[in-house]
């Protein structure tokens, strides 16, 4: 089971979150029906670390950004929403 | 009581004053406290314990722990029966009660072993090349070949016992309590970390209480007790014995199953039976041991060929003689302590046959010293006996090659024990769950760790140290590794000084050739009787790399996936396809090591704590009234009040027809509430639904719908203006999680800017819908602080005053289409309003009623709910294009506008009728316009509810009809080939009463 550390409450088993999908789409600002398309209906799936949202659901209901690889399970950090993960070449290092 | 023949005057860890009675296939036989249902069964001379998977060939105990293929057993009876269990597991108790596994009609005499004379049509991966055809007689074939093959039965009542979850974090957490892990352990408790030691036997020891090996001038078993008392009586140690390490999981997590109770003829009161434990720990140590390995040859599953370690531990440790005059079989050193112990015991050793040609001189000093005679370069070819024992060996000397087919030159040694040692295996399967990768040590020919993932190390011979010595300094080393790596002071650990032992270097020797005359099976994995010639078959057929070689032969499966076959049958497909064995690889060691019992995997997860059940606060009012209960979400909702002698049907139509000419309440609590509070909680609900909110004025309702960014309709609801910068949006029952999770996504990460808060307040108000031409007249009896007159509080008007005293939201909404209400109480008080209104509106005959008649009302409205709100839906197919804001932007804004969203040709909410006037319209039906259409018949559309109305007279429904809105008055077919009715229907407005809301409005 995953460990994830909430920016706001600490360490926290797996069980107390849920999945929320991919952190690197962002809902697009413009009334374009690409970009809209793009954001709803396409995603990468990278084999290595993977940036993704999820939520305290059962603390304190906050969106976590984590950075995880997705054949490992390892955590490289989480963060705020609003704030940046470190560079991708930071955690490959 | 029965003599017990083969149990020693003195001697083990069984305590001869407390005998227990137990049966094995009908027959009573004494044990002793201490035994293992095995060891018990050959101190009474039963060697015959079981019958093998495939063949049916007589099989008795092989090994004396974990690594046991053979001697599976269907222990207890009744609803605690349970199949395929490990007697060289099971702890001996009073009454005990077992029976053989995979023979009929008798372990002695059976019909299955007719497989083996036959064994010839049964070849690897049979299977996949039997019954291939007909296909269609697959399913007999199954049956058949399921009744041959099936292992224990599983119970068919429910089970009486309880089970548990445990959860625990830790800085080191030790798994084995072997002479590795105990020093591990004391190590790290001696540091301060707080530590786990966990041990699948009765008490902390391994392999020392197997052995007369001595550590600090005391018997290895002393030692260990010793620890077992220091270590149970540190605050920071937590020992579990009868605990299993099951399973390795990412970020440290570990599972391991505790038996509570399983050496307990049932548990104690309140005393689960099992539990499961979780652990988080910092650290790990593998300390799991090593299983020793069988050797390949002809005829060595019969019964009483069993490993080294085997024969050991049932002389050291139970005071047992697995036979009277034995044959130790060897291709390594460690034998030959075993075979001095063995013999310390009472067991005639007729020879060591060594494989080996040369034996050092320390081995040979142990030998000579017990006076054993050793037969250097010399190998057993086979074993010989009947189903009841091997009788005789046929030995000869050490093949020049391993591709020696057959060898003559041979002679018999007579025997009724015949004890192998094939080297060892470390028990890699931990480490190699937590992702470790292996490598192959070839001077030890065994898999050992070498590159580890997570933070563990392992520790003695889990790791190839085999000797005692190496195990205590090793665990040591890795305790205090461990407790440095969790960023404690490591102390300073003293090793004890114990008797030296020869270290394991077994000669590689994979498989035996046969002599002459004797062409017996040579059975590589003996829980799925594979056999060498089937390693070789499957390797001809091309299946050669080990996860085909597994699946094909079934080499590896079972209960003990693989835990003595692997390396062997590795070894064999490495040879055939001449290469290395690292070249060749390991199959994945997967979760659980060994098997679990679901009942523990359920813990307590069953029943009512499957799942939070949610109980309105009028609940035990519906329920005394004879309410029958319908699931809704994780609620439970009344579904009608059936008077006396009065059916479902008729109760709900009875309710559905009051509300409309006086009055009815129903209670809604299950709707979600979610409390918006915030600068921007406006400008945050008008991006959320296709209307606008920001001209709502506080004191009113708005009805609203919202979409998903894909442009389909996701929930509808009310937004309630409380305040200035707060309100209350109301979801459907199955929603409210989603919905708010919803928000809270678009909250937090579209639109973080805004200020706004999300707080569901579903459960802090007991909600009550209070509908009918006399709702008004009943609430003004009970509510004070409002002004209830249509001019006062209109349509959509939101009112705060009390009831009783009590703070009451009142919201003048309407699901049913009457003059109607809707009161929120905070959940403490639901009760009593409920009460309230009941008691106020007697005269009125108000009349409670539940979720049918609150379908059928809103049916007869054409309200729509998750039925036609299906994830397929748009806002304009459901009637709601006027609604679509076109001042602002909100979700679904974009793609609502795709072409295939838009064009002609969308299904639309329509309502519809049976042209007959009474046919009750078949529920999910297909609107089709002739059902006898040359097949596929073109679809017109779907049925999406269906009700009887009372107020309409007729049954009616809701569809989605393609084209429907421009289709009234058509008449197609509501077929449905489920219940083979086909009802002729008109397509109608779906607003069936009071089109033009004239009642809610006065």
């Amino acid at each position: 089971m995953l460990e994830i550390t909430c920016p706001w409450c600490g360490k926290r088993a797996q069980t107390e979150f849920s999945y929320e999908g991919d952190a690197t789409v962002s809902r697009p600002d413009t009334c374009d029906e690409k970009a809209f398309f793009d954001y709803v209906y396409l995603r990468d799936n990278p084999r290595g670390w993977h940036d993704e949202l999820w939520q305290h659901t059962a603390g304190c209901r906050r969106f976590v950004k984590v950075r995880r690889h997705v054949t490992t399970h390892e955590i490289a950090a989480t963060a705020k929403p609003g704030d940046a993960l470190p560079a991708l070449e930071e955690t490959e290092r | 009581m029965s003599a017990q023949p083969f149990r020693n005057g003195a001697g083990g860890a069984v305590d001869r004053t407390k005998p227990l009675r137990f049966r094995f296939d009908g027959r009573e036989y004494i044990g002793y406290e201490g035994d293992t249902l095995a060891s018990a069964l050959l101190a009474n001379g039963v060697r015959l314990l079981g019958r093998s998977f495939k063949y049916h060939r007589p099989r008795g105990l092989f090994g004396a722990g974990f690594e046991d293929p053979n001697a599976l057993v269907q222990l207890r009876s009744g609803n605690r029966t349970e199949p395929n269990i490990q007697a060289s597991r099971v702890e001996l108790y009073d009454g005990l009660v077992a029976e053989s596994q995979n023979r009929w009609p008798s372990l002695d005499f059976d019909l299955g072993a007719l497989t083996g004379v036959f064994s010839r049509l049964f070849p690897a991966g049979f299977y996949y090349k039997t019954f291939m055809w007909p296909a269609s007689l697959w399913m007999t074939y199954e049956h058949v070949i399921r009744n041959i093959a099936g292992m224990g039965k599983s119970p068919v009542e429910p089970d009486p016992d309880r089970y548990a979850h445990r959860y625990q974090h830790c800085d080191v957490l030790v798994a084995g309590g072997g002479p590795a892990g105990i020093m591990a352990a004391c190590a790290a408790a001696e540091s301060g970390a707080r530590v786990v030691l966990i041990e699948d036997a009765p008490r902390l020891g391994g392999a020392l209480l197997s052995s007369q090996q001595r550590i600090d001038r005391m018997a290895g078993a002393d030692w260990a007790a010793r620890q077992e008392t220091a270590l149970r009586g540190m605050a920071n140690v937590r020992v579990l014995t009868r605990t299993q390490a099951a399973g390795y999981y990412d970020h440290n997590t570990m599972i391991a199953n505790e038996r509570v109770a399983d050496h307990l003829a049932e548990p104690a009161p309140y005393q689960p039976r099992q539990r499961i434990w979780h652990f988080r720990a910092r650290e790990i140590v593998l300390a799991a041991g090593a299983m020793e390995r069988p050797l390949v040859f002809a005829g060595n599953d019969l019964p009483n060929v069993m490993l080294v370690s085997a024969a050991r531990t049932l002389a050291v440790r139970h005071g047992v003689r697995a036979g009277n005059r034995a044959v130790v079989f060897t291709n390594n050193a460690s034998a030959y302590p075993a075979a001095a112990e063995m013999a310390a015991a009472g067991i005639r050793i007729a020879a060591i046959v060594d494989a080996r040609a040369h034996i050092p001189d320390d081995e040979r000093a142990i030998a000579d010293k017990a006076n054993i005679d050793v037969l250097p370069g010399h190998v057993v070819v086979a074993a010989e006996g009947g189903k009841h024992g091997v009788s005789r060996c046929v030995i000869a000397r050490t093949p020049d090659s391993p591709a020696t087919e057959s060898v003559t030159g041979t002679r018999v040694i007579a025997c009724d024990l015949l004890a192998v040692s094939g080297g060892w295996t470390p028990s890699v399967h931990l480490f190699s769950q937590s992702r470790g990768k292996l490598k192959f040590d070839a001077e030890k020919s065994c898999f050992v760790p070498n590159t580890g993932f997570q933070r563990e190390r392992s520790a003695g011979a889990c790791k190839g140290d085999f000797t005692l010595s190496a195990c205590l300094e090793g665990g040591a080393g890795a305790g205090l590794d461990a407790c440095k790596a969790a960023g404690l002071t490591p102390a300073t650990m003293p090793v004890p000084a114990c008797d030296p032992e020869p270290d394991v270097y077994p000669l590689a020797l994979w498989a035996l050739p046969w002599p002459d005359g004797n062409h017996d099976k040579r059975f590589v994995d003996l829980q799925n009787d594979v056999t060498a010639e089937d390693v070789a078959l499957a390797h001809r057929e091309g299946f050669r790399s080990v996860e085909h070689l597994k699946r094909y032969t079934t080499l590896g499966m079972g209960t003990d996936q693989g835990r003595t076959s692997n390396v062997n049958g590795l070894a064999l497909m490495a040879g055939h396809r001449g290469e290395d064995i690292p070249a060749v690889g390991t199959t994945t060691f997967r979760q659980p090591f060994s098997p679990i019992t679901m009942g523990a995997v359920a813990g307590d997860a069953i029943d009512e704590q499957m799942s939070p059940l949610r109980r309105t606060a009028m609940h035990d009012w519906h329920e005394k009234a004879g309410a029958p209960f319908v699931p809704a979400g994780a609620w439970l909702r009344a579904q009608a009040y059936p008077g006396p002698g009065e059916s479902l049907r008729d109760a709900y139509l009875r309710e559905a027809a009051h509300v409309r000419r006086h009055v009815g309440i129903v209670d809604v609590s299950t709707l979600g509430k979610i409390d918006v509070q915030g600068r921007d909680a406006a400008e945050f609900l008008n991006r959320l639904y296709i209307n606008g909110f920001t001209k709502l004025d506080v004191g009113k309702c708005r009805y609203g719908v919202m979409l998903r960014d894909d442009g389909i309709a996701y929930d509808d609801g009310t937004v309630t203006r409380i305040a200035d910068n707060r309100y209350l949006v109301t979801t459907t029952t199955v929603h409210a999680g989603p919905v708010l999770n919803y928000m809270e996504r678009h909250a937090q990460i579209v639109w973080p800017e805004l200020d706004v808060k999300l707080t569901s307040v579903t459960e802090d108000w007991a909600a009550i819908a209070i509908a009918g031409p006399h709702s008004r007249d009943v609430l003004a009896r009970v509510i004070d602080g409002i002004e209830l007159s249509n001019d006062a509080c209109p349509f959509m008007a939101y009112r705060e005053g009390t009831l009783g005293g009590v703070p009451v939201r009142l919201f003048r909404i309407s699901f049913s289409g009457e003059l109607a209400y809707e009161i929120n109480v905070p959940a403490d008080y639901g009760l009593a309003a409920w009460e309230a209104l009941l008691d106020a509106g007697k005269d009125l005959h108000i009349s409670p009623y539940g979720t049918e008649a609150m379908g059928i009302l809103r049916i007869e409205k054409g309200h729509v709910v998750g039925s036609e709100i299906n994830g397929r839906a748009t806002a304009d197919d459901l009637g709601f294009g006027r609604m679509l804001s076109a001042k602002k932007r909100y979700i679904g804004d974009v793609l609502k506008d795709r072409p295939a969203l838009t064009e002609p040709g969308r299904k639309q909410l329509v309502g519809i009728r049976p042209v007959d006037g009474r046919s009750r319209i078949p529920r999910a039906a297909q609107i089709v316009r002739d059902p006898d259409a040359a097949r596929p018949v073109i679809m017109e559309g779907e049925v999406t509810s269906v009700c009887e109305s009372p107020n309409v007279g007729m049954p009616i429904g809701l569809a989605l009809v393609k084209d429907g809105r421009a289709r009234i008055g058509e008449k197609l077919i509501a077929a449905s080939p489920v219940m083979a009715t086909n009802v002729a229907v008109e397509i109608c407005d779906p607003v069936f009463i009071d089109p033009a809301g004239e009642r809610l409005h006065g």
